[in-house]
C-alpha cells in the first residue's frame, strides 16, 4: 500500500484554501488544471511510455496532480511552484501567488518577528540551488525484463530524472535540506510508474515480483518521517509505484452514506468533487492539499474535524490492498464485525510495507449546514489545557479545538496581513487593551484555543454556548470569530514559512505525540526544555523556538504537536545538529509517557524506538505477517520494522 | 558552571564520581565573618534580602503550600485508601492529615530569619575565628536555584549546621531552604518554633507503617520541589555523625526528592553536596561520652541555655564547601529507563522499582563521597592520627616530623589539606595543640592525650571511662582523614595478611575487608574493583608498592606508608575481632588480623552497631527471636 504521505508534519488544514472559499478563483485554477492536463494528454502522444491502458482511461483525468509535478509543484520544497514566502525590496514579507487568502499580502510584522525570534536577519540569505543537477542523481538502474513486460501493458512510466527525485523523498528536514543543497542523492527511485486503476496495480504487482523488483508506493509525498527515502543497500531495481493518476470516485452510495474511492486521490480533490454532490469526508489532515487517501490509510492519519468524523480508522469501511500475494478485502461492507483481529488493522499503519492500497469504502456525510470558528483567550498554557480536559471530559468537544501555547500566539499575530482600515486597527488595539491591561493578562503567558463548530445553526449556536462557558470557568474570554480563523489558516501556510527560514540560516520541523491528560503539561514543558538544552549542548548559537500545540482531544488524552526552528549561523552540519535534537527530543517525549507517533508515523525516523513502544513480541507478530504476506521483500521500503 | 555547558558539566560529574580524579580542582574560600567583624550587625540583618527562586517563581505562602499538598491527588488517594481500610470516614482521615501537616510544615518567615541573622552573627563571631566560604560554589549554587529544584545535602557533625547554612545562604542573598529536622527539636519549648519559623520543617523519627504520615510528608516535600518555592535541605546520613567518620546514606527522603523527576513532574532536580568541617566541634566530648552509652541530654531549651559556656571558648574555623551541583538526570542517563513510570498513574504511591532503587542507593552513596572529598581537613586531624597510633605519647620533635611526613602523604592523596602557608611547622604543630589543648599536652618535651581528671576518687572503670573518652574524641578527628586513606589502607591491610603477593590472593583479602567495612565506611555498593585499582594505583603511585606481574610487593621505601596504614585501620580491626569471640570461622579469619588487643574504640556504640551490621550483613550472625 501507499507509503505515509499523509499527514504532513508541519501543516495544518486547508479549509481555507482558495478554491472552496472563492467560486471564480476555482474555476481559474479548473481551466489552469485542464490546460495543464491537456498538455500532458499532447505530450503521451509523442512518448513510448504513452498508451493508456484503455479499461482504466474510461474518464479524462481531473485530478489536481499532473504526472510531471514538477509543472506545478516546487522540486525542493513545500507545495504549489507559484505560492511562496518571500520578504520584498522594502524587507516587508509577501505571500505570492492567488491559491489562498493570504496570497498576494504583504504581513508587515512577520521580518521583525522572524529577526528577534531567531537572530536572523533579512540581509544574510541562504539561497537555494536554483535547479536539480542531473549529473548528482545516480543512473538508473534499470531491470530490463520488467521493463520490456511493463511496456507491453501500456502502464506509462518514466525514468527521467526529475521524475524519479520528486519521489525519491518526502518533506523532512533532512530531505528539504538536501534539496536545496544540491547534496548528491546515495539512492532514488530508478523507475516511476502511474497506474490508472486497480487492475494497473495488479499487473505492476505481479512483474515486480516475476522480476524481483523492489516498489516503493508514492502518493502526496508528504511523508515527514523518511518513509519515501530509498534504502541505500538496496540493489534492485527500485520503482516508484505514484497512484496519483488513481483519483476517481468510483461510486457514491447515498442509502448507506459511502463513496468508493481510488485510492491515488488527494484530500482537496475528494473534497471538492464529493462536494459537488453535497457530501463531504470531513477528513481533514492538515496535509490535505496533497496527501492521499491511500496515504491516510498506511500511515493511520488523523483529520483536525476528528471529533465529528472521526479518524481514518473510523471512516474506513472496506479496503482493497494489492500484495505480493494477491489482492486482501473483506467480503462485504458491514459496519462492524466480529471475525477475528480486524485485518484492516493490518493495513492500517503499514506504510507501505505490505502492499499497495488500491480502492476505499469510506464514510462520508451531507455537509454540514453551518461552520462557525472561534476563539478563546486564556491567562496561561496551564489554564488552556485544563479547559481542554474538561471539555474532553463533558465530550462537547467541537469539530475542532486547538491550544496553541505563547508562542504560537504571537507567531499567529506575526503573520497578520496589513490592515486595511483604521477602524479595524482601532478595534484591534482596543481588545488587545482589554485583554492584557483591564484583564491583567500577561502577553508573554497568554494563549489562545481556536475552534470550529459545525451542523445545524441553532445546535453550532448552543454548542458554542456550551464550550465557551466551560473556558469562562478557566478563565478563557472569547476572542472572537477572526482570531479563530486565522489559527486555521496558519496550519497551511506554515510549510511554505519554513522555506522561508531555509532562505535565511533558519530550519525548523515538527513533531507530534499523543499523551495522557495528566501527563500533557509536564511533557510540554519537558519536551521544550530538553530542546533548548539540547541546542545549547551541541553549539546552536542562538536561542531556539520550540512551541507546542494541543491539537486534539481525546477521552484518555491529546495529540501535542510541537514546532521546533532555530538559526542554523555558525554550524558545520546543522541538519546533524537538528537530528540529534529531534532525537532527544522523542526520548524525553517517551520518557515522559508519549507515544511514539500520533498520526505522523514511523517510516525509518523512528524505527529504532518500535521495540521498545509495542515489545519485541508485538514486533515479531508484525514481522511475521510481512513475512507472510511479501516473502521477497518486494514492497522493500523498509519502513516500521 | 554558569559558563560551562551542561555536557561539559556531565563531563565534570563523571570525572568526580567515576574517576576520582586525585588532582580535584577546588575554589578557594572567603571568610565571611571578616566582614561582619567590620560593619553593624544589626544593618546587616535589617538588609533588603530579595533572593531570585527557580525561573522566577512567586514565593508560596505556607498556608497555600498546606492547601496544595491537602488537596492534591496524592494525598487523597491515600486518605481513601486509609478509611477504607479502617472504617473511618474519609473527612476524618483528612482532618487527621491536616493535623500532621501542621505539626510538620515550616512557616519560613523573613523576621526569624533576621533575628537568626543578628544573634548569629554575635554568636559565630565569638566561638570560630572564621566561618570560609567558597564563593564560587556560592555562584554555582545561585545558577542552579533558578534553573533546576535544588536539593541542598550538607554532611551534619553538628546541631549548628543547618542553622550556618541558612546563615550563609541569606548572606549571599540566595534562596533560603526549607529544612528537614527530627522532632526532637520540636520538643524545645519556643526554639523549636523559632526553628520552624527559620524554614525547619519537622518529621516524626521513625513511622514504619503509617501510611497517612508518609503520604502528607512526600506530598509535603515534593509540592516544594516541583514548584520550586524553596531549595530542599536534608542530611543524608540521616542524624549528626558522632565519630566525624560519614555516615552511610538514608535513602527515604532523597527517594522522595528523585522521584519528581521519574514521573517527568519536573525536568531535572539537582542535588547539591555541601561539606561543613568544623576544626573543633561543639559537641566534642559530648560525642565522646554518648558514643560510650551516656545518654543523649534530651534537647531542650534550658539545654542550651546551660551550653552557653560553650561560648566561652575557642573554635577554630568553619570550613562550608558548596560541591559542584549533581543533575539527577545526567546521573540516570542510562541507568533508569523513566518510561517504565508510563503505565501506572503518577498520584498512586509505589514502591520504587528495583532499577530506581539501587539508583537512589548508589547516588546517595556518591553524593556522600562528594561530601568527604570537600572535608577541609586540618593540620591536627593529622596530629591524631598519629597520637593514635601511639598512646603511650611522642617526642614533640618526632609528632612534627611525622606530621610533616604524613602531610606530605595526605596531599599526594588528594586530601583537601588547609595547612596555613608561610608558617613554620613548628608554628603550626604548637598552635594546633593550643587549640586542642582539652585533647593533648605537651609535659617534658613529650605530646600525649589528655584524661580528664574527676573530682574526687576515681574507681577503675570511671579511670577507664575517662580514658576512653579521650582517645574516642581524638579518633573523631582522625576519623576525618579516613576517606582519604581508607582504600590504600585495606590494601596495606589486605597485603600484610595475604598468604602471597599475589595479586588475586591480595585481592580476596581487600575484598574481604571491603565488605565487612561497608557499614562503617562509605564504599559505593559495586565499587570493589575499582577501589582495589584506585588503592593500588595510589599506593604505586607514592612508591610505596611496585607490581610486577601479578604480585603486589613493598618497595624498600614503602615500610613507613604500610604500617602507618596498618595502624590506621587497627582499631577497626580490634573493635570487630573483639566483637564475635565465639563466632568460629569469621573469627579465625579476623584474628589473622590483629596482634595485640589494646583497643578502646571497641566500646564505641557506633563500632558496635556496625559490626553487628556488618556480621549480620554477611551472615556471620543471625537474628534470633527470644
Amino acid at each position: 500500500m501507499l507509503t505515509s504521505d499523509s499527514c504532513l508534519s508541519l501543516h495544518k488544514h486547508g479549509s481555507s484554501m482558495a478554491s472552496d472559499s472563492n467560486s471564480s478563483e476555482s474555476q481559474r485554477i479548473a481551466q489552469q488544471r485542464l490546460r495543464i492536463i491537456a498538455g500532458h494528454l499532447q505530450k503521451h502522444k509523442d512518448d513510448d511510455s504513452g498508451t493508456i491502458a484503455t479499461e482504466c482511461k474510461a474518464e479524462a483525468n481531473k485530478g489536481t496532480v499532473p504526472r510531471k509535478r514538477q509543472e506545478i509543484m516546487k522540486w525542493n520544497g513545500w507545495g504549489y511552484s507559484d505560492s511562496k514566502f518571500l520578504f520584498n525590496k522594502k524587507g516587508q514579507a509577501e505571500f505570492t501567488g492567488k491559491r489562498y487568502r493570504l496570497s498576494g499580502m504583504v504581513l508587515p510584522s512577520l521580518q521583525d518577528w522572524f529577526e528577534n525570534t531567531f537572530g536572523a536577519s533579512v540581509n544574510h540569505k541562504s539561497p537555494a540551488t536554483p535547479a536539480l543537477n542531473a549529473s548528482a542523481v545516480p543512473p538508473a538502474s534499470l531491470n530490463e525484463a520488467f521493463v520490456e513486460d511493463l511496456k507491453a501493458t501500456g502502464i506509462p512510466f518514466s525514468h527521467e530524472a526529475e521524475d524519479r527525485v520528486f519521489r525519491a523523498h518526502g518533506h523532512c528536514l533532512h530531505e528539504i535540506f538536501a534539496l536545496r543543497e544540491g547534496k548528491k542523492f546515495e539512492r532514488v527511485p530508478d523507475m516511476v510508474v502511474w497506474p490508472n486503476c486497480h487492475n494497473d496495480v495488479v499487473k505492476i504487482v505481479e512483474l515486480a515480483c516475476k522480476h524481483n523488483v523492489c516498489l516503493i508506493p508514492y502518493g502526496g509525498g508528504t511523508s515527514v518521517t523518511s518513509a519515501l527515502e530509498c534504502p541505500p543497500e538496496e540493489t534492485r531495481c527500485i520503482v516508484s509505484l505514484d497512484t496519483s493518476q488513481m483519483n476517481r470516485i468510483l461510486w457514491i452510495d447515498e442509502k448507506n452514506l459511502v463513496a468508493h474511492v481510488e485510492a491515488g486521490i488527494i484530500g482537496q480533490d475528494l473534497e471538492r468533487l464529493l462536494n459537488e454532490s453535497g457530501y463531504c469526508t470531513g477528513h481533514e489532515p492538515d496535509s490535505m492539499e496533497f496527501s492521499s487517501l491511500g496515504g491516510w490509510v498506511a500511515t493511520r492519519a488523523s483529520g483536525m474535524k476528528k471529533n465529528v468524523y472521526g479518524n481514518i480508522e473510523d471512516l474506513v469501511i472496506h479496503i482493497k490492498v494489492v500484495t505480493p500475494r494477491g489482492v486482501i478485502e473483506k467480503s462485504c461492507q458491514g459496519p462492524r464485525m466480529s471475525t477475528g483481529p480486524d485485518i484492516h488493522h493490518f493495513i492500517l499503519g503499514s506504510e507501505g510495507t505490505l502492499g499497495v492500497v488500491t480502492e476505499v469504502t469510506m464514510k462520508i456525510r451531507p455537509i454540514p449546514e453551518y461552520q462557525k470558528y472561534g476563539s478563546v483567550v486564556f491567562p496561561n498554557f496551564e489554564a488552556g489545557v485544563a479547559c481542554l480536559r474538561e471539555v474532553a471530559k463533558q465530550r462537547c468537544a467541537p469539530a475542532s479545538i486547538r491550544l496553541m501555547d505563547n508562542e504560537q500566539f504571537q507567531f499567529g499575530h506575526a503573520l497578520k496581513p496589513q490592515v486595511s482600515s483604521i477602524f479595524t486597527n482601532f478595534v484591534e488595539g482596543l481588545k488587545k487593551f482589554y485583554i492584557t491591561k483591564f484583564k491583567g493578562f500577561d502577553p508573554h503567558q497568554l494563549v489562545v484555543a481556536t475552534l470550529l463548530f459545525e451542523g445545524d445553526r441553532e445546535r453550532v449556536l448552543q454548542h458554542e454556548k456550551q464550550v465557551y462557558d466551560i473556558a469562562a470557568t478557566f478563565g478563557g474570554l472569547a476572542a472572537g470569530e477572526d482570531n479563530g480563523q486565522r489559527g486555521y489558516i496558519l496550519t497551511f501556510v506554515i510549510a511554505y514559512l519554513r522555506d522561508l527560514g531555509m532562505d535565511y540560516y533558519v530550519v525548523a520541523e515538527s513533531f507530534e505525540t499523543s499523551v495522557p491528560w495528566d501527563r500533557v503539561l509536564d511533557l510540554c514543558r519537558n519536551v521544550k526544555e530538553r530542546i533548548n538544552r539540547e541546542c545549547k549542548e551541541r553549539g546552536v548559537q542562538f536561542q531556539p523556538l520550540t512551541s507546542c500545540r494541543v491539537t486534539q482531544t481525546y477521552d484518555a488524552g491529546a495529540c501535542v504537536y510541537f514546532y521546533f526552528a532555530f538559526n542554523y549561523r555558525g554550524l558545520a552540519d546543522p541538519v546533524h545538529t537538528y537530528e540529534r535534537v529531534e532525537h532527544a527530543a522523542r526520548e524525553e517525549i517517551l520518557a515522559n509517557g508519549g507515544s511514539l507517533s500520533h498520526h505522523h508515523g514511523v517510516g525509518k525516523l523512528r524505527k529504532e524506538w518500535m521495540k521498545e513502544s509495542i515489545s519485541s513480541l508485538g514486533v515479531g507478530m508484525l514481522q511475521s505477517v510481512k513475512d507472510y504476506v511479501d516473502p521477497d521483500n518486494i514492497f522493500g521500503n523498509r519502513n516500521l520494522l | 558552571m554558569s559558563t560551562v555547558c551542561a555536557s561539559c558539566f556531565n563531563i565534570l560529574v563523571f570525572v568526580t564520581l567515576q574517576q576520582r580524579d586525585p588532582m580535584l580542582k577546588r575554589d578557594g574560600f572567603e571568610d565571611i565573618l571578616e566582614e561582619r567583624r567590620n560593619s553593624s550587625d544589626l544593618k546587616y540583618a535589617l538588609r533588603c534580602y530579595a533572593p531570585v527562586l527557580y525561573k522566577g517563581v512567586t514565593p508560596c505562602k505556607a498556608n497555600m503550600l498546606k492547601n496544595i499538598v491537602l488537596q492534591s491527588d496524592q494525598l487523597h488517594y491515600v486518605i481513601n485508601q486509609v478509611s477504607q481500610e479502617s472504617g473511618e470516614a474519609p473527612d476524618i482521615i483528612q482532618e487527621e492529615a491536616s493535623v500532621i501537616l501542621e505539626e510538620m510544615a515550616h512557616r519560613l518567615q523573613i523576621s526569624t530569619v533576621r533575628f537568626f541573622a543578628f544573634a548569629l552573627s554575635k554568636a559565630f563571631k565569638t566561638l570560630f575565628q572564621h566561618v570560609c566560604v567558597n564563593e564560587e560554589g556560592i555562584q554555582r549554587l545561585q545558577q542552579a536555584i533558578q534553573e533546576h529544584p535544588v536539593v541542598l545535602l550538607p554532611s551534619h557533625r553538628s546541631y549548628m549546621d543547618f542553622l550556618l547554612m541558612s546563615y550563609i545562604l541569606y548572606t549571599y542573598d540566595l534562596a533560603l531552604p526549607v529544612i528537614a529536622a527530627g522532632m526532637d527539636f520540636m520538643g524545645m519549648k519556643f526554639v523549636g518554633e523559632m526553628l520552624r519559623m527559620s524554614g525547619a520543617f519537622f518529621i516524626r523519627r521513625s513511622f514504619g507503617g503509617d501510611k497517612l504520615y508518609w503520604a502528607v510528608f512526600s506530598e509535603y516535600v515534593k509540592t516544594m520541589l516541583r514548584n520550586g518555592f524553596a531549595p530542599i535541605e536534608f542530611f543524608l546520613e540521616g542524624t549528626r555523625s558522632r565519630t566525624c567518620k560519614s555516615l552511610t546514606p538514608k535513602l527515604g527522603l532523597l527517594n522522595i526528592v528523585i522521584e519528581p523527576f521519574f514521573k517527568g513532574e519536573v525536568f531535572d532536580v539537582n542535588l547539591v553536596p555541601v561539606s561543613i568541617s568544623y576544626e573543633r566541634i561543639l559537641e566534642e566530648s559530648l560525642y565522646a561520652r554518648e558514643l560510650l552509652g551516656v545518654p543523649k541530654p534530651k534537647e531542650s531549651t534550658s539545654g542550651l541555655l546551660k551550653a552557653r559556656r560553650i561560648l566561652s571558648e575557642d573554635y577554630g574555623s568553619i570550613h562550608v564547601y558548596f560541591g559542584q551541583p549533581v543533575s539527577v538526570r545526567s546521573l540516570a542517563q542510562g541507568k533508569v529507563n523513566r518510561s517504565t513510570y508510563n503505565l501506572f498513574p503518577r498520584h498512586i504511591p509505589r514502591k520504587p522499582m528495583e532499577e530506581t532503587q539501587s539508583f537512589v542507593n548508589d547516588t546517595a552513596y556518591r553524593i556522600v563521597r562528594l561530601q568527604e572529598d570537600n572535608m577541609v581537613l586540618k593540620p591536627w586531624v593529622l596530629m591524631a592520627s598519629l597520637l593514635l597510633q601511639n598512646l603511650e605519647g611522642l617526642e614533640l620533635s618526632v609528632l612534627t616530623e611525622q606530621t610533616v611526613w604524613l602531610r606530605g602523604l595526605a596531599l599526594s592523596y588528594a586530601a583537601f589539606l588547609d595547612w596555613p602557608d608561610h608558617a613554620p611547622t613548628a608554628k603550626v604543630v604548637s598552635s594546633s595543640l593550643a587549640l586542642h589543648r582539652g585533647l593533648a599536652c605537651v609535659s617534658g618535651g613529650r605530646v600525649s592525650l589528655v584524661v580528664g581528671e574527676p573530682l574526687g576518687p576515681v574507681t577503675p572503670e570511671e579511670a577507664l571511662f575517662n580514658r576512653a573518652v579521650s582517645v574516642l574524641s581524638c579518633a573523631s578527628y582522625r576519623n576525618q582523614v579516613l576517606h582519604v586513606f581508607l582504600r590504600p589502607a585495606m590494601l596495606a591491610v589486605a597485603m600484610h595478611t595475604a598468604a602471597s603477593s599475589k595479586k588475586n590472593e591480595v585481592y580476596n583479602c581487600f575484598s574481604f575487608l571491603w565488605d565487612m567495612f561497608s557499614n562503617d565506611f562509605i564504599l559505593c555498593p559495586g565499587d570493589i574493583v575499582q577501589d582495589f585499582e584506585e588503592a593500588c594505583y595510589l599506593l604505586v603511585k607514592t612508591g610505596a608498592v611496585q607490581m610486577p606481574q601479578q604480585d603486589i610487593v613493598m618497595t624498600d621505601i614503602g615500610q613507613p606508608t604500610l604500617s602507618f596504614f596498618n595502624g590506621l585501620l587497627e582499631p577497626f580491626l580490634q573493635g570487630y575481632q573483639m566483637l564475635l569471640p565465639t563466632l568460629r570461622s569469621e573469627y579465625s579469619v579476623l584474628c589473622v588480623f590483629t596482634g595485640n588487643l589494646r583497643c578502646y574504640e571497641v566500646l564505641s556504640s557506633d563500632m558496635q552497631k556496625n559490626a553487628l551490621a556488618a556480621l549480620l550483613r554477611m551472615d556471620a550472625v543471625r537474628k534470633v527471636k527470644v
